[in-house]
């Protein structure tokens, strides 16, 4: 069990992009039970620790993050500037995330401007991809959000998403 | 020289708006349309007068709140079997449907911007070379002319396969994007390397378009470009700290 529980450690340790639990399985050939019962048993002991950084659980798979607090050092270390996106490109890329698929057009109005440079800036990020074409006339093409999109924000999946906050019915 | 400034103080007229609706606490299902018009269309020409490139969008929502206000005005004198299907139909109605839906979104982007983002609050490992500690490198980095560029240039250009430069590409792409491009990425990474600029659509516009943006923005001194040996990668670093105010 100990032997295990290393061994999944030191893969989680050596992967490149969060690893799912079936990828584990699929490599090491153990029951998907003792699989789950090690990651998490190493998610807990890391998040007893009080470490630098946790094992965190991320499009769809687990992978080791550093925690929050020390990211100005990291930063230094790294010789970067915080990479940020602009407001607009937050707002077309919530609208994309929320609503995806979707056609520009669409966002367009949402947004109430032409969302063209943004969406093409999210797409050279590659936090937006082309997922197909929208079977109307002119065939427009169809928007959505990437698995790096789900990396980036710390999302498992699109379903984690917090809700969008009610507007279709005017109240009375 | 003349800096274009861009002060993207309002997302669209959408966020104009709902500013407007804010600042004078008015409630949203009921706008006076009279009082956010005449302040809406003042904010426009504040707008100007202050340079900025005023988006068509901001106009065609003046003439949407103009045609409210006046349906607003009228009194509802349509004949009386047309009239009936209009009753209790609020002129307002679809701006403040518009209004909410683009609310809701904002408030979803500052919540994705209040996440742990990757490579801004938490790191995986290895996702960005260190930098190398100040002093240990004996590389001589030598600043690079027009000749060096032109080279490296000739040398992307030559390694683009035939059938990539037959590509026809109906992508709009102007000198100033790509300017503006190397800008903000120089502003988010504080260096790029010319390769890294070259990245995603290696057609040969895209090649072309990004040199000439180079070029002009060595010309306007805003850019300098470095190269650590013949033939090294040349990188391009801002010509000047950027003041905080961008004054």
């Amino acid at each position: 069990m100990e032997h295990d529980k290393a061994l999944v450690e030191a893969l989680l340790f050596a992967a490149e992009t969060p690893i799912s639990l079936d990828r584990l399985r699929e490599i090491l050939d153990m029951p998907k039970e003792a699989v789950q019962a090690a990651v998490l048993d190493l998610q807990r002991e890391y998040q007893e620790r009080r470490g630098g950084f946790t094992l965190e659980e991320v499009a769809g798979g687990f992978q080791f993050r550093t925690l929050p607090e020390y990211s100005a050092s990291i930063r230094k270390m790294k010789g970067r500037g915080p990479s940020s996106l602009t407001p607009a490109a937050l707002e077309t890329l919530a609208v994309v995330a929320y609503r995806q698929p979707i056609v520009k057009a669409d966002i367009d109005r949402v947004r109430g401007v032409d969302a063209g440079g943004t969406l093409k800036g999210l797409v050279e990020k590659k936090l937006v991809r082309i997922v197909g074409r929208k079977d109307v006339p002119g065939k427009p093409i169809l928007y959505g959000t990437t698995r790096r999109f789900l990396e980036i924000f710390d999302l498992q999946d699109l379903a984690e998403l917090p809700t969008l906050r009610e507007f279709g019915e005017l109240a009375e | 020289m003349s800096y274009e400034v861009r002060l993207d103080i309002f997302q669209g007229p959408l966020d104009l708006l709902l500013y407007l609706i804010k600042k004078n606490e008015i409630d949203i299902y009921n706008i006076p349309i009279a009082l956010i018009t005449q302040q809406y269309l003042e904010t426009l020409e504040w707008m100007k007068s202050l340079n900025l490139d005023l988006a068509g969008e901001y106009l065609v929502l003046a003439s949407t709140l103009l045609l409210i206000k006046s349906r607003m005005l009228l009194p509802d004198d349509s004949p009386e079997g047309a009239g009936e299907d209009e009753t209790g139909e609020d002129p307002r109605q679809d701006l403040v449907r518009q209004l909410l839906e683009y609310q809701a979104f904002k408030e979803a982007a500052l919540d994705l911007d209040g996440r742990p983002w990757l490579e801004r609050d938490v790191f995986k490992r290895g996702s960005y070379p260190d930098l190398p500690p100040a002093g240990t490198e004996e590389e001589t980095i030598a600043e690079v002319g027009i000749v060096e560029l032109v080279d490296a240039f000739r040398r992307v250009i030559s390694s683009l396969e035939k059938e990539e430069l037959m590509q026809i590409n109906s992508e709009k792409l102007s000198v100033t994007d790509r300017i503006n491009e190397i800008l903000e990425r120089l502003r988010e990474a504080g260096q790029v390397s010319f390769q890294e600029l070259l990245e995603g659509g290696r057609d040969r516009r895209r090649i072309v378009y990004t040199f000439l943006a180079i070029l002009e923005l060595m010309k306007l001194r805003m850019i300098k470009a470095y190269q650590t040996g013949p033939f090294g990668p040349i990188r391009i670093f801002p010509a000047v700290e950027e003041e905080p105010d961008g004054a």
